[in-house]
């Protein structure tokens, strides 16, 4: 059984001239320990997607399933943007992920503090977000996020509103991290190379309303240097460039 | 406030009470009409357990008073953000009943509630609940809906979401209504006793004007400046000893 199941999902928004289409009968389809990039052009419904996925927004038709079952409650889901508690500590912000579940015990607390100190913030455990900066937000938004027990994790932009350089720092950190933590994710970016170096596959959407253009499975080796990096990086851009033209023929 | 405003309210005070004790002292004002700070101090001190005897009483009534408006108001807000329809219902008369002059009900609450504490904490509820009511309701829609969806996609429902998100988001919002609400209550609780009541610093200033000991009501009013501002710095300190709420934090 796959973790995540989209089946043939179609989702939109009702306004006031109608039904608007966002996405069009999608197909996705995620095994344990998967990391899936999907990439698309800006505004082609990748945070509608995720929003779908999580059960947050009901498609209009099709399936989302988590391990068999519906998705709401049974994944953890990072939205874009900056979202931490601004009352709460660091620490007390991952905390807040498993009191959903239950309350926090010693053991608890002590592995909410070993997580983050694995994500490089051991020493900000007792520091309030906006003491750190937007890189340490990140990262601690990350660890909030993976903290509560979930089978799949829905990542939006994780590494969005970032600077370029902690961006590209954080990119290759995580997925160096990635192995370790063993987690099951959907990663949405607007960025290939980000895609590329963190997703086992990489999806491409069209423009709106969203429908897959093409997939690739990323076997070379994760260094934006080496040749065959580049190349796919190539093709993964041909694909962006075919979902967003053959769109604006249709 | 900085070190120049400080000293700018102090100068105009000294300016106020300087002029005023001249011009008490120089038009020989009788002090039955217009006592000198001088006067007004020295009662404040002479008559201090005298004061602090009626103090109690207000502030008894104050509390109580103030404490219904809290729940009274809380309760509004909460019924108003989960029960939509009704809030919409209600929001006319709510605001309606802030048009009505508490002065004018005050004698009517006395009437129904008696001449003990419950007419004078009616007066103060009164007064007090709309704008925590009004606070609460604000702090509650100050959520943006991206703080909610990681705990709604967690599986949360809505009483763990109120817990972890919606209570500590309009607690800041509640202390401000609680600071207004609270200087109204005082008001509130003085208006009642003025009214009718046998304790209190409103009984009290009553009976000192009956008696033409205007220094004596001066000196009340003096007191009830002081519990005011007193309770005013209390909710000031209670906020900033909180952890930071709206921080400079905005998502691009």
């Amino acid at each position: 059984m796959p973790t995540l199941e989209l089946q043939e999902v179609t989702a939109g928004y009702p306004t006031r001239d109608g039904w608007f289409p966002v996405l069009d009968s999608l197909h996705l389809s995620l095994d344990r320990g998967e990391w899936l990039a999907i990439v698309g052009p800006s505004g082609c419904g990748k945070t509608t997607l995720l929003r779908v996925a999580a059960g947050l927004l009901l498609p209009q038709s099709g399936t989302v399933r988590v391990e068999g079952g519906p998705p709401r409650g049974r994944v953890g889901f990072m939205p874009h943007g900056e979202t931490l508690l601004p009352w709460r500590t660091l620490l007390g912000n991952v905390l807040a992920a498993w009191e959903v579940d239950r309350r926090p015990t010693a053991l608890d607390r002590s592995e909410a503090a070993a997580l983050l100190e694995h994500f490089g913030l051991g020493a900000f455990l007792q520091a309030y977000p906006h003491e750190v900066s937007a890189g340490m937000r990140q990262r601690a938004s990350l660890a909030r996020t993976f903290f509560a027990p979930r089978p799949v994790y829905l990542l939006d932009e994780p590494l969005g509103a970032l600077d370029p350089l902690t961006r590209l720092e954080l990119q290759e950190w995580l997925a160096g991290i990635r192995s370790t933590l063993a987690k099951t994710a959907v990663l949405v970016t607007h960025d290939v190379e980000e895609a590329l170096v963190l997703g086992d596959r990489a999806l491409v959407l069209s423009s709106r309303p969203a429908r897959a253009v093409a997939e690739f499975r990323v076997e070379v080796p994760r260094d934006r240097g080496r040749p065959e990096f580049v190349a796919l990086r190539g093709e993964v851009l041909a694909a962006l460039r075919r979902g967003k033209e053959g769109h604006g023929r249709a | 406030m900085g070190g120049r405003d400080r000293l700018g309210a102090a100068v105009v005070a000294l300016l106020l009470i300087g002029t005023w004790e001249a011009g008490v002292r120089l038009g020989n004002v009788p002090p039955y009409v217009l006592p000198a700070p001088s006067a007004v101090l020295r009662s404040f001190v002479h008559d201090f357990p005298l004061l602090l005897h009626h103090a109690g009483a207000t502030l008894g009534a104050f509390g109580v008073g103030l404490s219904l408006g809290v729940a009274a108001g809380v309760l509004l807000a909460g019924l108003s953000f989960y029960v939509r329809p009704v809030g919409r219902a209600l929001a006319p008369f709510l605001v309606g009943s802030q048009m009505i002059p508490v002065f004018a009900v005050a004698p009517l609450l006395v009437l129904w509630f008696g001449y003990g504490i419950l007419a004078k904490a009616a007066v103060a509820a009164t007064i007090s609940f709309f704008p925590i009511a009004v606070n609460a309701l604000d702090g509650l829609r100050s959520v943006r809906p991206e703080l909610l969806e990681f705990f709604q996609a967690l599986g949360a429902g809505e009483g763990k979401l109120l817990r972890l998100v919606r209570l500590p988001a309009a607690l800041p919002f509640l202390l401000s209504g609680l600071r207004v609400g609270g200087t109204l209550a005082l008001v509130g609780a003085t208006i009642g006793e003025w009214v009718g009541a046998s304790r209190g610093l409103g009984y009290l200033m009553i009976r000192a004007n009956a008696q033409l000991r205007t220094d004596l009501v001066f000196a009340a009013i003096l007191l009830l400046t002081l519990l005011g501002l007193g309770f005013f710095g209390s909710v000031g300190l209670l906020e900033r000893a909180l952890p930071p709420r709206r921080s400079r934090l905005r998502t691009p």
